[in-house]
């Protein structure tokens, strides 16, 4: 093995790519959500549709996508192994375990949170990107796909609200951990810094999930439909 | 300082004990009942009790480690109802006191649990683990000569200060066993961050954090997912930063140094 592999493929060296990829993905949720705030404006999801025919055939937008496949790929990769190698780095478990006086319950769940959040993505993007995509939307006004439609019509049912809740939950547990502990990873901690980085995590964390949770219920529970 | 209290009453405990006769054994939990434990004795002591007890009833002792009994040498290693040491902060298992638990406790004591720890009998574990990791590098080169003057190299107090603190780390092995990943990461940092801050540790600086890390992973550790129970559980306090500081030092070892392979 090179240098260069042994790095990689080494417990820090794994670490160190999920918590760049981690990172990388925070900046895709920023970008997401803001661009999904349209979905709240009041006109009939003209901006919306626009917004979502220039993020479909933008050939800037269409080559970063890859890079946004690769980020989501490494992550779930090095959590799979990551995961296989710590489970066999236990062995037998213990009969009594109270690690929950000792740490956080999301850190020591991160797996579980992120395979609920993993679940969600298949969902998310079979409904909605795989559609607007490879699918036949019907034109809006302004001529483009009308995937705004889409999204009010599936917001209508309660089972899809509820997918949506839950995996914006999980994900702001996720976040809750997995900000703060994609810098200690990289080495940065400091005492002069590390508060603020944890305070910006936790305020990420949940102005992200609860942005992103209001989506769905904002449609589902009609507040479209108030003028 | 509290010493013995005339008025402590004898304790009645109950005692889960893990048995296991050798390392390629079966092991199991067995029910012990130990009376009349003073509040003021240590945890070891304790299981020194209940060992006399069962050398009278012609049975076979429990195994368990320890050496100095002053918190200093980190041979003692049990797993106290679900915590590494016990429930109480900052301490090894033979600073631990009985007047910590209450007459009538059942209290269930586990070996340290690592596929790079493995139980050589009862809850005696095999952590050689951690010497072949400091074989790899957890050291420094010194000359041989007379002996230099104790002051020749001036170190800045804070970073005395910060070297001292890793290097309280007795190795006991409590990150290991608190870990959900069985990580023996706290470990390594702090015998890593000890000299990487000194003068004396820079000549070896970059091959050694290269070596015990590779080490680290050769002997089957988990991998740190900055969970934090290692810091909240090490009898001696070794901070996260420290861990932070390994990373740190890894990659830039990894990045500037001139091992190719």
């Amino acid at each position: 093995m090179s240098w260069f592999t042994k790095t990689f493929t080494s417990s820090i060296g794994r670490k160190i790519i999920m918590s760049i990829t981690g990172l990388f993905l925070c900046s895709f949720l920023v970008i997401h959500l803001v661009g999904n705030l349209q979905l709240f404006k009041h006109d009939n999801g003209a901006a919306f549709n626009i917004y979502s025919h220039f993020m479909g055939t933008n050939p800037i937008i269409r080559t970063i996508e890859w890079v946004l496949v690769l980020g989501f790929g490494f992550h779930i990769y090095e959590a799979i192994a990551l995961t296989g190698k710590n489970k066999k780095a236990r062995g037998t478990g213990y009969v009594v375990n109270h690690s929950e006086q000792n740490s956080e319950w999301t850190s020591r769940n991160m797996g579980l949170l992120g395979t609920v959040i993993l679940v969600f993505l298949i969902v998310h993007l079979y409904n909605f990107f795989w559609r607007a995509r490879f699918g036949e939307l019907d034109p809006d006004i302004n001529n483009n796909d009308d995937l705004y439609t889409l999204v009010v019509s599936s917001f209508q049912q309660w089972w899809y609200v509820a997918l949506y809740v839950l995996a914006q939950v999980s994900l702001g547990y996720h976040l809750w951990h997995g900000f703060r502990s994609a810098f200690q990873t990289l080495g940065l901690n400091h005492r002069k810094y590390t508060p603020v980085i944890k305070a910006v995590g936790y305020g990420f964390a949940v102005i992200v999930s609860a942005t992103f949770a209001a989506m769905p219920l904002y449609f589902f529970l009609g507040l479209d439909k108030i003028q | 300082m509290a010493g013995s209290n005339p008025n402590a009453k004898p304790m009645n405990l109950t005692l889960n004990v893990w048995r296991q006769p050798n390392r390629d054994a079966q092991g199991q939990i067995v029910e012990y009942k130990v009376k009349d434990i003073s509040p003021d004795m240590s945890f070891l002591e304790m299981l020194d009790v209940l060992n006399e007890d069962l050398l009278h009833q012609g049975q076979d002792p429990v195994a368990f480690d320890h050496d100095c009994r002053e918190g200093i040498c980190g041979s003692c290693d049990l797993f106290i109802n679900g915590r590494s040491h016990g429930p109480e902060k900052g301490t090894t298992t033979c600073q631990l006191h009985m007047r910590k638990f209450s007459d009538g406790d059942t209290i269930t004591i586990e070996p340290w649990r690592a596929h790079a720890f493995p139980v050589n009998k009862d809850l005696s574990v095999d952590r050689s683990a951690f010497d072949r990791i400091i074989q790899a590098g957890g050291y420094v080169n010194v000359n041989t000569g007379g002996a230099p003057d104790g002051n020749e190299i001036p170190i800045p107090k804070d970073i005395a200060d910060r070297a001292f603190e890793a290097a309280t780390c007795i190795g006991c092995g409590a990150c290991v066993a608190a870990c959900k990943n069985a990580s023996a990461m706290l470990f390594v940092s702090a015998k890593v961050s000890q000299l990487a801050l000194l003068p004396q540790g820079q000549v070896e600086r970059k091959t050694r954090v290269e070596n015990m890390v590779a080490q680290m992973d050769i002997e089957g550790f988990g991998a740190c997912t900055n969970i934090g129970s290692c810091a909240a559980e090490c009898p001696v306090g070794i901070s996260l930063e420290n861990i932070a500081m390994l990373n740190r030092e890894f990659l830039a070892a990894k990045a500037t140094s001139n091992n190719l392979a």
